[in-house]
């Protein structure tokens, strides 16, 4: 996460509640790619996006007064960010919060892709198109597992803290976030398979 | 797969069990299974190596121009943006 970025960019709190428009640029240089990123992630809408990001730093002006400082600087800001997120979200009414969950249900067994890519060398797993993949089977997830495997997995929240911003209960978002994880795993396998067997016939 | 009943069960706490946050009953439980069954063991090592992967720092690429400026105008900090 950028937490370092912001750490090593010595941002003061005190000038930032002082009202420094130089300091809260600079908070905004540090902190306004991964906020973008980010409801970019959530949203899958550009416009959305950016107005998100807007929204974010206006909340976060008018909130700083009531900032205590019991998380960091940046933890504070990108809730602010994911909650305005959320909010455009719901405005869509897209339902984060189903009828009814069934844990059973399909990716929990159906097509289990069963190919062993572990041994691939680093270089493969990390390249460019493998990230560009998993960057694909991210965005294909259905908005209800998405928006849990960003909060608990990419942002890292606490399941409680997930549970607790989306209105879900815990073990809901166990389920969605397992889901949300052997989906991408299966989409990975498809596509490190297809690298194991061009490797193997060259 | 000798036993996909077995397997079924235990998929839905592979997830739990590789955040290291499964009941150590449970854990015991899915490490005897592993040992026996090849296919739940692939998908507990691609699943954890699945989890390493996404969470490798990638560097947030950066914000394109017009985004910014529009940002930095709407917020009246125009005279700060650098670039
Ligand atoms: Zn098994």
């Amino acid at each position: 996460m950028s937490e370092e970025s912001l750490n090593n960019s010595n941002i003061s709190l005190a000038a930032l509640k002082a009202g420094d428009r130089a300091e809260f640029a600079r908070l905004v240089d540090a902190t306004s790619n991964h906020i973008y990123r980010l409801a970019l992630k959530i949203l899958r809408d550009p416009q959305d996006a950016e107005d998100v990001l807007q929204e974010s730093y206006i909340k976060a002006m008018r909130a700083l007064p009531e900032f205590e400082g019991r998380s960091s600087l940046s933890t504070w800001l990108y809730r602010i960010a994911v909650n305005e997120a959320l909010m455009l979200l719901r405005k869509r009414r897209v339902n984060l919060v189903p009828v009814e969950e069934d844990p059973d249900e399909d990716d929990l067994q159906a097509g289990m892709v069963l190919t062993d890519w572990c041994c691939l060398p680093e270089d493969e797993l990390l390249s460019a198109e493998s990230r560009q993949r998993l960057e694909q089977a991210v965005d294909a997830l259905p908005e209800t597992l998405r928006v849990v495997f960003m909060l608990r997995d990419m942002e890292g929240l606490s399941i409680r803290e997930t549970a607790g911003m989306l209105g879900l209960t815990e073990t809901a978002v166990k389920t969605r976030l397992l889901r949300a994880r052997l989906r991408l795993r299966n989409q990975l396998s498809v596509y490190f398979g297809e690298r194991l067997t061009e490797n193997s016939s060259e | 797969m000798t036993d996909i009943c077995n397997c079924k069960g235990l998929v839905s706490s592979i997830s739990e069990y590789i955040d290291g946050e499964l009941p150590p009953e449970l854990c015991a439980e899915l490490e005897k299974h592993m040992s026996e069954c090849e296919n739940c063991t692939i998908v507990v090592n691609t699943l954890r190596k699945t989890i390493d992967l996404y969470k490798q720092p990638t560097p947030d690429n950066p914000l394109p121009d017009e985004i910014k400026s529009r940002l930095y105008a709407r917020l009246h900090l125009e005279d700060y943006m650098n670039k």
